[in-house]
């Protein structure tokens, strides 16, 4: 397997602050890899990183193999889809999609046919003669999309890409990126503070936390064992379980993460854990109930389904889970 | 009801408005007036005959048309080293974030707000301190002062509107820095610097006070004139250069006013 992105040691400081802070990453060909964290967590600056907006203030970036450092945005095979689409104003939309083409010295007619072209890969077909400001935030979007593709990178950045579209679309065109990868084969590098939209999309993703990687792996991985405290927090709700109630579990950690849904108002069966509380608070969320347990002063959420019904406040309950769901944790 | 009221100006205040617009308009009426005036050695009202022949006169004189050469030249180059340093000065006040920013901005403006008169003897003295002569190039350095600020402030307000990603989206999609100016950057700005080029155009045109301290023996056309009221022979021309001098600076004017107002509409949308 080809490593399209490769990050050696990377840091970017801005005088003392370490957006980029030792960062080692490899992203394979093909891949849909999404960066998730809050802002200023830095993935925004790997992003920029790639793109070559910034230069790092050590280590080593390869792009399929070359040395990035030093590389000038307009030559590197990499384009980007910027978070506020940046189409440029003074040009109708097929001049914006033919943009790169023209600056390399396509022909006109050529050009014109490859935009059209990437026009109807993202659905608009026939919107050439428009101007930005005429499209809706959901197509100024898609022609951000085929500007960028019509170039064919070898790897696509996206910035955010989703974050100004209303919820509905949002979805619809999360499918739409996944299965355009998936029939281009490009790579794709994803910076997203959303991690239900990471976690759906992602081949392989990486959590951020003040310049450095807290957690890589598969959406799965990230979600059912998270690495660190930061994580169990960020990605979802998971409970993180103190030192003390690890010890009353028999589980030798200072933190351990367990997940709403892994945790059933049931008495333990064959081998499961179990600890006893009180309930404290309970919300009506549509599918499920989410219940909160008082144990030990701490307390733990449980989603349950909501067809159980919800015991009232007050009443004592005994949690059982699977021994498996419950993760040992790093202090972080 | 209450708006239908307030809409309506009352009648005085009309006349007010009027009044004061005639008060301002009407002395210039007078000069086309007097170009045509067949008294030679004062102004008399009413003229006491009407004639075109100082048109001619005007013509055939080589001191209006070397003034007039002068002014167009000095205008010219004034101009256009304004459109090259005052885009620079925007560009990098606009575009980048540096220690002084704030005051480069403030220094940049200052030459406009300072009195012309200061500005004169300051490169007065600059000139003979650092024993320049005066010459062509001292009347454009001159004027370079104030032309620069007219063209920056056009084009700083333009360039605050270009979105940062704009430059970098460029960029990203291959286009090395001359290509992004071309492409994207000029297609921006432009008509802003039209307009401010049209202003520093009409300013230097017209400008007497810092050209009287740096021009020397030489006369543009404002100054010309002046010489040319003090004398009582031939009158009448001043009036017909005077009426070439509006119609040339008030061209540039109005088309500054509409070339920035349509360019709202153009730029406005920066997503």
């Amino acid at each position: 397997m080809t490593t399209a992105v490769l990050f050696d040691n990377v840091s970017r400081h801005f005088g003392a602050v370490r957006a980029v802070d030792r960062v080692d990453l490899e992203i394979a060909e093909g891949e849909f890899f999404a960066m998730l964290g809050p802002s200023g967590s830095g993935k925004t600056t790997c992003l920029r990183l790639m793109a070559g907006f910034e230069q790092p203030t050590g280590g080593h970036i390869e792009i399929f193999g070359e040395t990035a450092e030093g590389v000038p945005p307009y030559r590197r095979s990499v384009n980007t889809v910027f978070q506020d689409y940046a189409l440029f104003p003074h040009l109708s939309i097929l001049e914006n999609v033919a943009y790169g083409l023209m600056v390399k010295g396509v022909g006109r007619e050529e050009r014109r046919k490859a935009a059209e072209d990437a026009l109807a890969m993202v659905k608009l077909p026939g919107y050439g003669g428009r101007r930005p400001g005429q499209l809706s935030g959901g197509q100024r979007q898609r022609v951000a999309l085929a500007r960028a593709l019509v170039n064919k990178p070898k790897v696509l950045l996206l910035d955010e890409p989703l974050g100004a579209l209303d919820l509905k679309l949002r979805e619809q065109m999360q499918e739409e990126l996944k299965s355009l990868q998936k029939s281009l084969g490009i790579t794709f590098v994803f910076v997203t503070h959303d991690q239900g939209e990471a976690l759906s999309m992602a081949d392989r993703l990486a959590v951020f936390n003040e310049g450095r990687i807290q957690q890589l792996g598969t959406p799965e991985e990230v979600y059912t064992r998270p690495k660190t405290r930061f994580v169990a927090d960020f990605v979802g709700s998971s409970n993180v379980l103190t030192a003390k109630l690890c010890r009353t579990l028999g589980l030798n950690a200072s933190f351990a993460s367990l997940r709403p849904e892994a945790v059933a108002i049931a008495p333990p069966m064959n081998g499961a854990l179990s600890l006893s509380g009180t309930v404290a608070s309970r919300s009506f969320l549509g599918a499920t109930n989410r219940i909160v347990v008082e144990v030990e002063g701490a307390r733990i959420a449980v989603a349950s389904p909501a067809t159980r019904g919800a015991p009232a406040i007050g009443s004592p309950v005994t949690l059982s889970f699977a021994a498996h769901d419950l993760h040992p944790m790093e202090d972080a | 009801m209450l708006s239908e009221k307030s809409n309506r100006a009352p009648f005085g205040l009309k006349i007010a408005a009027a009044a004061g617009l005639a008060f301002m308009h009407l002395p210039i009426l007078l000069i086309f007036l007097y170009a045509f005036t067949t008294e030679e050695k004062s102004y008399q009202f009413p003229p006491p005959g009407l004639t075109t022949q100082w048109f001619t006169t005007a013509w055939g004189r080589p001191d209006v048309w070397a003034a007039l050469t002068l002014s167009v030249k000095v205008a010219s180059i004034a101009t256009a080293a304004a459109l090259v340093l005052g885009t620079l000065c925007a560009a990098a006040v606009s575009q980048t974030r540096f220690f002084g920013r704030e005051t480069i901005s403030l220094l940049v403006i200052l030459p406009i707000a300072l009195p012309g008169i200061i500005t004169g003897i300051a490169l007065r003295s600059a000139f003979s301190i650092a024993e320049i002569p005066f010459s062509f190039w001292t009347i454009v350095l001159g004027h370079a002062t104030f032309c620069i600020v007219v063209v920056y402030n056009n084009a700083v307000a333009r360039f605050r509107r270009i979105s940062g990603s704009l430059i970098e989206a460029s960029m990203d999609l291959g286009a090395d820095g001359f290509q992004t100016f071309r492409y994207v950057i000029l297609p921006n700005i432009g008509t802003a610097l039209l307009a401010g080029g049209m202003l520093a155009f009409a300013l230097s045109f017209d400008e007497v006070i810092v050209t009287t301290f740096t021009a020397g023996q030489q006369s543009t056309l404002p100054i010309w004139m002046l010489e040319e009221l003090i004398r009582p022979r031939q009158r009448p021309v001043t009036n017909v250069v005077a009426m070439v001098v509006v119609i040339v600076t008030f061209l540039p004017i109005l088309g500054a006013y509409y070339l920035t107002r349509d360019g709202d509409q153009i730029a406005g949308a920066g997503k």
